[in-house]
């Protein structure tokens, strides 16, 4: 047991240890200093030339936004109509169909959005045109989106900026080229070394000991994988995402995985030090993440090598914790520390099954996607803890007795109406959505669907809720986890978690950008003895409270009714 | 007229500074009755936070009638209660703002009440006719003469009087005002002691400052400020969230087969959104005003007070403000051999007949060494008054002596040509003095030098103190003077400010402030003269003072009653209060639905599912007592908050993240556990009674 606690411990020393210089490094890049990356650049410049991209000519947000959102409703089109007639496509040797128009909406959506919530099974439902040239492709620009989304963030809170906040492409372009692709690259070597096809060959078949034949599943699946981890994709190769031997071999490849999910995240706190030389700054925000971050892991470890109190009364000892639904080249403790690492992420890939988890850790992971902001996606992360800190400078500036400011530029009205928009719109959409969820649970049953939702929950009670909220949650956060009971391939599921994903991406997104254009549009205000310094301990405190109070605040009802009353159900 | 109102606020603040009370049973009653007329679905729409209250109680108040003949959503007793509970929250909420209005009115009406006409001597074609006052109007001319009442507000054409003005002031010492210089502004209500004047009538009956001070405490003319109108769209935004919440609930718990009464989704919902500070957000913001007018400055806008706290620079004028008016002698230092005593002795006699401040600030000092030292002028001396060319004056006797005394080269130049030396330790000691920023008057007796006297700024005692509390609220202070750059950095060191503008013209205020502003600062200044108008227009807090001019005070955004240069301090505190006030009850406000929410959530959920009874970690009595604790909780604590949003926070210089640690611990921290507290001393109380 002690080996599985110190695995998780050396997972985590190991990220942040990685994460300091990849942070120095990623600040570079974007500073346009040299690194030992440069010879990359000829390959840079052939594809601004090929795109007619100046690359000098710096944009506003709007000018960022517009960039932004347009290619991504190409990338929408394009992986819709891919996904329907993947059949007519190369690259298809197990024949598998296309899908349908809801399950295309939703899985274009949903690799669009970075979440990955899989409705499909990557065996049966994909083929390998989709999964290299929608997906993984998908894997690689919306991480990229997200990190440009916030290095207009970033480079709008330098001091002496106005609205020329650099090149949409550059940074895109440069986020694949610099950061994703060399992690990627190695993360997929270690991977291939250690069992993960990269064939393109079809199926394969053997015999098994009781004389059946099974199949197996192969593919070019290694570089996907890497890049599902590094870009807090989560959408994998197989159904049983990284809890399939194939996918994840074994703990080697357990650790690179799940330093993976979370390097970036924790890199991009680190390079917001580096980049606005505001290193004190990042060492708060990397604190207050981190406190999230442990607050959800040790209850979830501790529940899930606690084993399960109600296997327990049987007098079954569980010697290996409560093992339902986990991997045992893994064990508990690794699989419920992976378990925290890919919700708070918003990554949503998984190595166990959460729908098996104890309630401890059912709580902690929908609280992480909750907040959706400890860490986080990659550049969304710190796009949805800006809005925190928004909040947070307005009311602690007003608590001190002067007009709230962040980094030099006052924050009024029409920030506040930005920011409360954001910071609202991810309960509204999980609670309405899951409202009307259970509503026409509760009052259609047996409606004339083709699957009926009395047929939607593989359990009753509590844990029936939960999985609904699960899956709201899951793609409000566009972290792409779910409860598996949920029969989540039919029109409504589809249909409404689309929809949910995409709001939920693309407004988080505008609104932090358009606040961060609309401050640097602002006289610059130096700093004074009365201005509210925002790289102390005492504003961390101030901005963790805003987190947990806000997201505490709106969810706690939710929480009651599904994780918390089934925790207190066990006897 | 408007000038009356000048007196009716004096008298008014005199009132309430005597009585020290937040509340007088007149201004109680009135605002009692307002509290229902606010009920006005128009009027409360203003307030989002109080107005889905009032929706909520109306619906409660529908929901008791239908649970009187039906069954299936509580007792009629228990909605009937809830009903009740949230109509005096919203209610408290109303009498909140009503009570910081009626403050205002109070001396509105006070106002009124001694607008009496006064009769006016106009002037019309070189013709005087009487008129009541209420009928001048702008442009109009009349004249006082000693023992008139002025009848309005103006600005001296023609003439020179001594005025009493202890009716606005309380300084009882009358002042002189006169037409041309700065001091030209005289004020309704006060009274001529002396001499002629003639009047120019500078503002229409209705539009002084007063009354527009008046309009925007009564809230005919208040706007919100900028600040206040983003912390109600960050409230509303709290308010969206709990209608999420509240509605959603419906369709879980249908789902969890767990029927929740209406009365207990509208106390959820009502005990969730921030009504504490909702209610009270619009008396924070009068109180500011308020605030300022208790210090004797008007404010022209709610946004100038709201400004003050976010100051970063004062342009301070040096005399007045950081030196005692005039140059005062500190130190007699006589020649080697010169009797002390004896040099003293001269120096009065030579200042007896001098009517300088200087003069008189020589016999003074000289008096505290030695009271006993003769104050008699030998009859039939001569004074010899100073002038620019001998740039000394003195006096002589009828038994020849001349004793003079003036600056250094002068009276050295009269010694050296009667054929006398000029001592040494006396030039050491004139150097002396001038390096630290003194000015020497050196005294020659029958042009032979005696000594010197040192005449020095004399710097406000504890003006240093106050620069050093604005340093620690990061407000930097500016000294603006006349005197050369060696005297001005001499008396900035002393004072301890921390930069000045020396030799300064009307028009290095205004490049200073706009320097500052260049850089993103916040400026305040401080001005009388019509040389200072623009200056005063320029920077973001211009107090104008009341004295001044009419131009300098339609520049500015304050008018300072009490004519006190150091009044902008104060005015930074009152800004800072205001802010805080909202701040730190906003952060109480939400820190409370942490309790809130372990009242309410098990009390929910309770009956149809016994394992959340281990939410109830305050062990409440019963679901419907936990109900009704939350919300007399949420109702009563918006009147015991009362008190502090009028009175303020209090304003602590200790640097802004000490600042945010005691208020967040307080209001923060204080917020998450006195609730918990006061709930369950009501639970209990409620659990006796039910």
């Amino acid at each position: 047991m002690n080996t599985a606690y110190a695995g998780t411990i050396f997972m985590y020393v190991a990220t942040v240890a990685l994460a300091i210089p990849l942070g120095r490094y990623i600040a570079k890049v974007f500073k346009g200093e040299k690194t030992w990356f440069d010879f990359i650049a000829p390959l840079e410049r052939l594809i601004f030339r090929l795109s007619g991209i100046d690359t000098k000519k710096e944009m506003n947000w709007k000018q960022h936004l517009i960039a932004l959102l347009s290619i991504n409703v190409l990338w929408l089109f394009y992986a819709f109509f891919c996904l329907m007639f993947q059949n007519h496509l190369p690259l298809n040797p197990d024949g598998n169909p296309g899908q349908t128009p809801d399950l295309a909406f939703n899985t274009a959506i949903s690799f669009i959005t970075n979440t990955n919530l899989q409705d499909y099974s990557g065996e049966s439902g994909a083929t390998y045109y989709t999964q290299l040239f929608v997906f993984t492709f998908l894997h690689f620009v919306s991480a990229a989106t997200g990190i440009a989304a916030m290095m207009v963030v970033f480079k709008a809170m330098k001091d002496k900026v106005t609205d020329k906040l650099g090149n949409f492409w550059d940074f895109f372009v440069k986020s694949i080229t610099r950061i994703l692709l060399p992690i990627s690259f190695v993360v997929a070597i270690i991977l291939a070394f250690n069992g993960t096809p990269t064939s393109y060959k079809g199926k394969d078949t053997y015999i098994s000991m009781q004389g059946d034949t099974v199949h197996v599943s192969r593919g070019p699946a290694a570089g996907m994988i890497a890049i599902k981890q590094v870009g807090t994709n989560g959408g994998g190769w197989y159904g049983a995402n990284s809890a399939h031997p194939l996918e994840n071999p074994n703990y080697l490849t357990n650790i690179v995985e799940n330093i993976s999910i979370i390097l970036i995240p924790i890199a991009l706190v680190f390079a917001l030090g580096f980049y606005l030389d505001k290193k004190k700054l990042a060492w708060v925000i990397f604190g207050v993440m981190t406190l999230g971050f442990m607050i959800a892991v040790f209850p979830s470890i501790n529940a899930e090598v606690g084993g399960n109190p109600a296997i327990a009364h049987l007098g079954i000892s569980q010697p290996g914790g409560s093992m339902e639904g986990k991997e045992v080249r893994f064990g508990a403790a690794a699989s419920a520390y992976w378990g925290v690492c890919t919700t708070v992420t918003s990554n949503g890939s998984v190595n166990a099954m959460h729908d098996s988890m104890m309630p401890v850790s059912g709580i902690a992971q929908m609280f992480d996607m909750m907040i959706n902001a400890f860490y986080g996606g990659v550049g969304v992360g710190y796009l949805n803890f800006y809005i925190f800190i928004i909040i947070a400078v307005f009311i602690s500036g007003l608590m001190v007795g002067r007009t709230p400011e962040f980094m030099g530029r006052k924050i009024e009205a029409r920030e506040m109406k930005i920011a409360s928009l954001v910071a609202l719109l991810h309960p509204f959409m999980i609670l309405v959505s899951t409202a009307i969820a259970s509503y026409v649970l509760v009052h259609f049953p047996n409606i004339n669907w083709a699957e009926k939702p009395s047929a939607w929950l593989n359990n009753p009670s509590f844990h029936g809720f939960s999985e609904m909220l699960y899956q709201f949650t899951s793609s409000s956060a566009n972290n792409g986890s779910g409860y598996e009971g949920l029969g989540d391939n039919s029109i409504f599921w589809n249909v409404s978690a689309g929809l949910v994903m995409i709001i939920s991406r693309f407004l988080p997104i505008i609104g932090p950008v358009a606040i961060a254009g609309i401050l640097a549009n602002k006289k610059f205000v130096p700093e004074s003895a009365g201005t509210l310094k925002t790289d102390t301990g005492t504003f961390g405190v101030m901005i963790f409270a805003v987190i947990i109070i806000i997201a505490a605040l709106s969810f706690f009802p939710s929480l009651a009714l599904g994780p918390i009353a089934e925790h207190f159900s066990f006897k | 007229m408007a000038h009356d109102s000048f007196i009716a606020v004096k008298k008014q603040i005199i009132v309430m500074k005597t009585q020290n009370t937040l509340f007088q049973a007149e201004q109680v009653n009135d605002a009692l009755k307002q509290s229902f007329v606010k009920l006005n679905p128009r009027v409360l729409i203003k307030n989002p936070v109080m107005f889905t209250v009032e929706i909520g109680t109306v619906v409660m108040l529908i929901v008791s009638i239908y649970s009187f003949a039906n069954k299936g959503q509580g007792s009629f007793g228990y909605n009937l209660t809830v009903f009740i509970i949230l109509l005096l929250t919203v209610l408290f909420a109303n009498f909140a703002e009503a009570i910081a209005e009626a403050r205002g009115k109070a001396q509105a009406e006070s106002l009124r009440k001694t607008r009496e006409e006064t009769p006016a001597r106009l002037l019309v074609n070189g013709k005087e006719t009487r008129v009541m006052s209420s009928h001048l109007k702008k442009g109009d001319i009349f004249i006082c003469e000693a023992g008139d009442n002025i009848p309005t507000d103006g600005e001296i054409i023609e003439g020179i009087a001594t005025i009493d003005e202890s009716a606005i002031t309380g300084e009882s010492a009358p002042v002189i005002r006169e037409s041309g210089g700065d001091k030209s502004s005289v004020t309704g209500g006060t009274k001529v002691l002396s001499d002629r004047i003639k009047v120019m009538v500078t503002t229409q009956p209705g539009e002084s400052f007063l009354d527009k001070m008046i309009a925007l405490v009564e809230g005919a003319s208040r706007q919100k400020t900028p600040n206040e109108i983003a912390l109600t769209i960050l409230l509303a935004g709290f308010t969206l969230i709990f209608v999420i919440v509240c509605v959603t609930l419906q369709p879980f718990a249908a789902y969890a087969n767990t029927p929740i009464t209406i009365a207990a989704f509208i106390s959820l919902f009502v005990c969730l959104i921030p009504t504490t500070i909702g209610g009270l957000l619009s008396a924070i913001g009068i109180a500011g005003m308020d605030r300022a007018l208790r210090a004797n400055v008007i404010t022209k806008s709610g946004k100038a007070v709201e400004t003050a706290g976010d100051l970063d620079t004062l342009l301070l004028d040096k005399t007045g403000t950081i030196t005692i008016g005039n140059r005062k002698a500190t130190h007699f230092h006589p020649a080697d051999g010169v009797d002390v005593q004896f040099f003293i002795s001269t120096c009065v006699l030579g200042s007896l007949a001098d009517e300088t401040p200087e003069g008189k600030s020589i016999i003074e000092l000289a008096q505290a060494i030695n009271p006993m030292v003769s104050l008699k002028v030998p009859e039939g001396s001569v004074f010899i008054k100073f002038t620019a060319e001998t740039r000394a004056s003195g006096l002589d006797t009828p038994d020849g002596l001349r004793i003079r005394k003036g600056a250094f080269d002068s009276i050295r130049n009269t010694a050296t040509k009667a054929g006398h030396l000029f001592p040494a330790d006396v030039e050491a000691e004139v150097k002396k003095i001038a390096s630290n920023g003194g000015t020497p008057l050196v005294v020659s007796e029958n042009e032979q030098i005696l000594g010197v006297i040192e005449l020095q700024d004399i710097i406000k005692p504890g003006i240093a103190e106050r620069f050093e509390r604005l340093r620690k609220m990061g407000v930097k202070t500016v000294m603006v003077t006349g005197d050369n750059p060696l005297t001005a950095r001499f008396i900035a060191e002393k004072a301890g400010v921390d930069d000045f503008i020396a030799e300064a013209k009307p028009e290095d205020k205004m490049n200073y402030i706009k320097k500052e502003q260049q850089g993103g600062k916040l400026v305040a200044m401080m001005g009388d003269g019509t040389n200072d108008a623009p200056a005063l227009a320029q920077a973001d807090v211009g107090v104008a003072m009341n004295s001044g001019t009419q131009a300098a005070k339609e520049a500015g955004n304050m008018v300072d009653l009490d004519n006190d240069p150091t009044k902008l301090i104060e005015i930074v505190e009152i800004g800072k209060q205001l802010l805080m006030t909202r701040g730190t009850l906003t952060t109480f406000s939400i820190a409370n639905d942490v309790a809130k929410y372990f009242a309410i959530v098990p009390a929910l959920f309770m009956v149809s599912i016994p394992a959340l009874g281990a939410l109830n970690i305050m062990k409440l009595h019963s679901p419907e007592s936990a109900i009704l604790s939350a919300v007399i909780f949420n109702a009563i604590i918006i009147p015991l908050l009362i008190p502090l949003a009028l009175r303020g926070v209090e304003y602590k210089p200790i640097g802004a993240s000490a600042l945010l640690r005691r208020n967040l611990f307080i209001y923060g921290f204080g917020g998450v556990v006195i609730p918990f507290i006061g709930i369950k001393l009501i639970d209990m109380l409620v659990g006796i009674l039910i």
